[in-house]
């Protein structure tokens, strides 16, 4: 058996980068992820972790370093969140059109000012269009086994695109649970590259690309998401089959055959979701849950055939202003001209407000879009 | 060395996009004989990023890997480590114009140059943003016409040259498009020293300093003969003028007048006598500054206080 640590999310972030055998980790710190950087530091001075660690100053060069590394050859990582996020923006572009397949972490928060350091989706969700493809997780072992199962995914050859494993700050950053530490040697061996920098066979990567080309990479790209969302299903088999543990990449469904009521929603806060889901059933409310995994590729088929006649409760950690909840109006949009009976829009634990089970049951009757307190 | 002592090879091929006259090209291709191919280049945007030529083809012929523009030098960092995890000895260099290098990618470099990565940071210096169309840049001299400067720019340039010796780097150099034979040495002989290595090029670039494109070598000649331009080479510390700098420093040639270099740039030609007058301060005050270094007894930093 594996060894079971009670570790943060964010050790259990790094632990997976150690264990998935990361070779270059670039990053800077920024509250709620810094333990991540703290725990790698120590991991790679220790010699546990075979790895160079570029100690940047800034996460526009962390991302622009993970680029490099993953260009030359090596897999690379790097964790952030919020305005860390917010900074890399114009290379989070760059690392998907370089089609290097990096894994970060990303501890979600709120961006300022005002100075919020807790939890909300919206510094992940505003780089939606980057590319990457976006995991949002809602427990430490989630965390742990996505990172492994994310690299496998970006690396392939069918793929080869950067992605996030995303995870609430302070819920799951700072909270402890125990995590079995796969060593994924069966499930992940050491980057093989598709393309590298090598002195003996030069070539010149991203020079000026006319209009036909770029439009044939932006496709190409798109394509590769839709393979993605095919591979994904194959990843989770097989990592069941190796360790017995069903991490969805995807999504994950809570009761939502007979279910008239389902709660859609994603990262921490579906966890709570789940309670509130059999607590409304004791109350014999037919209530289930969809917990989106996956953002981007975001998988509109597999929603449509669980949702298409529910009524549908989307309970968004962000706010896309001037517009409404981001997972709102991407589901919204991906149930158009379906019998879907009614789609209801819910603002929860925007900048780290605790959500509760209390928050959910009371959402699905009251008719207030936006909840800005705790309901305990 | 003899000029016939040179890599033959030709890394930096015919048909490629630049201007007429373009320094850069004549610098890169310098350099790249100096590396013997064996380099990977990490190039922000900057006139580099055109005149390489359009995907699929590319007019470089060692490994390229563009990035974005304030990025080279972290980029090149991710590069290296990667080399190093796999054992590979290949130099990697940035290739950046002063753009890159002073303004938008300062805090890269800065910060690779202080975690001392093994890296080779080449900043082609044309004194201006030649590629989006001549505006002004942290290197543009004071009284330079751009294009964001109609009445020429009013505060004097920075020297990233001396802010890289604060940082206490192993290789500091300066060099000049009108003296190849120096810059292919200085670049052999930052390749001969591990860590993290500067070298700045003087790139009188025709169109964008308003002279004709013949005379762009002559240009980076006049630009030393005259002092505006200063060559050195700092190793481990140890801080010395080169070639037609080092004669000036040992009163061994007269400078020439300061005004023949700038009245032969259409950027210059609207400076009144005041203005050539601010700029030969600038520059005298610089001569002192540096010569200071020589004696190693003071550094850069510190010299101000001790004087």
């Amino acid at each position: 058996m594996y060894e079971v640590k009670i570790l943060t999310g964010n050790e259990t972030a790094a632990y997976a980068a150690m264990n998935s055998k990361v070779r270059v980790v670039a990053a800077y710190p920024i509250t709620p992820a810094t333990p991540v950087v703290e725990t790698l530091s120590r991991l790679v001075e220790d010699g546990k972790m075979q790895a160079k660690f570029i100690r940047v100053e800034s996460e526009h060069s962390a991302m622009a370093a993970c680029i490099g590394a993953s260009a030359a050859g090596s897999r690379a990582f790097t964790a952030t969140s919020s305005h860390g996020l917010a900074y890399m923006h114009e290379m989070l572009h760059w690392a998907t059109n370089a089609r290097t397949p990096i894994v970060m972490a990303v501890a979600n928060r709120a961006i300022g000012p005002g100075w919020n350091i807790w939890a909300d989706l919206g510094d992940a969700l505003s780089q939606r269009d980057t590319g990457w493809i976006q995991f949002y997780c809602s427990s430490n072992q989630e965390i742990y086994d996505t990172i492994a199962m994310a690299y496998r995914l970006a690396e392939d050859r069918k793929v080869l695109l950067p992605a996030m494993v995303c995870y609430d700050g302070f819920v799951l950053s700072h909270t402890s649970m125990p995590v079995e530490l796969t060593k994924f040697d069966d499930f992940l061996s050491e980057y093989e590259p598709v393309w590298q920098l090598d002195a003996e066979d030069p070539f010149t990567h991203g020079n000026i690309l006319p209009p036909e080309e770029f439009a044939e990479l932006r496709h190409s790209i798109q394509k590769s998401h839709d393979r993605a969302l095919k591979l994904m299903k194959k990843i989770e088999e097989e990592f069941y089959e190796l360790y017995g543990r069903r991490t969805p990449l995807i999504l994950d469904e809570y009761k939502t055959e007979d279910a008239e009521k389902v709660i859609v929603t994603m990262g921490a806060i579906g966890s709570e979701a789940k309670v509130a889901v059999d607590s409304l059933r004791e109350k014999k409310i037919k209530a289930g849950l969809v917990r989106l995994k996956s953002f981007r590729p975001f998988p509109e088929k597999e929603l449509k055939n669980l949702l298409e006649d529910k009524k549908i409760f989307v309970f968004d950690r962000a706010i896309s202003p001037g517009s409404g909840g981001p997972l709102y109006n991407e589901l919204k949009s991906a149930l158009a001209f379906t019998p879907v009976k009614r789609i209801t829009p819910r603002i929860v634990g925007v900048g780290g407000i605790d959500v509760t089970k209390r928050t959910f049951e009371r959402a699905l009757f009251e008719r207030k879009i936006w909840i800005k307190e705790v309901i305990s | 060395m003899k000029l016939s002592e040179m890599e033959r090879e030709e890394y930096v091929l015919p048909g490629n996009t630049s201007c007429h006259g373009c320094p850069s090209t004549v610098a890169l291709r310098t350099v790249l004989k100096a590396l013997e191919g064996n380099a990977v280049l990490v190039i922000p945007a900057c006139c580099t990023s055109v005149y390489m030529g359009p995907f699929p083809n590319s007019a470089i012929k060692v490994p390229v890997f563009n990035t974005a523009f304030a990025s080279a030098a972290a980029t090149a960092s991710g590069i290296k480590a990667s080399f190093e995890h796999q054992g590979k000895d290949t130099e990697v260099v940035v290739w950046a114009g002063d753009g890159g290098t002073y303004d938008i990618g300062l805090q890269a470099l800065s910060g690779a140059a202080e975690r001392g990565e093994d890296i080779l940071f080449i900043c082609y210096n044309n004194e201006i943003y030649s590629n989006t169309g001549i505006q002004r840049s942290g290197a543009t001299p004071y009284g330079a016409w751009t294009t964001t400067t109609w009445k020429g720019k009013r505060e004097h340039k920075k020297d990233v040259s001396e802010l890289m010796l604060a940082h206490g780097v192993p290789y500091v150099s300066t060099a000049s498009i009108g003296y190849l034979k120096d810059l292919y040495e200085k670049v052999k002989r930052a390749r001969e020293i591990r860590g993290f290595r500067y070298i700045e090029i003087l790139a009188p670039c025709p169109p964008g300093w308003r002279f004709p494109m013949d005379k762009t070598i002559k240009m980076g000649k006049l630009a030393v003969e005259s002092g505006m331009w200063i060559l050195f080479e700092s190793i481990e510390g140890e801080f010395r003028f080169t070639g037609v700098s080092k004669s000036i420093a040992e009163g061994r040639r007269k400078m020439k007048d300061l005004e023949e270099y700038l009245l032969s740039q259409g950027r210059f030609s609207h400076l009144t006598a005041r203005e050539i007058a601010e700029i030969k301060k600038y520059v005298i005050k610089k001569w002192e500054k540096l010569a200071r270094l020589v004696e190693g007894e003071v550094d850069a930093v510190t010299a101000k206080f001790y004087v």
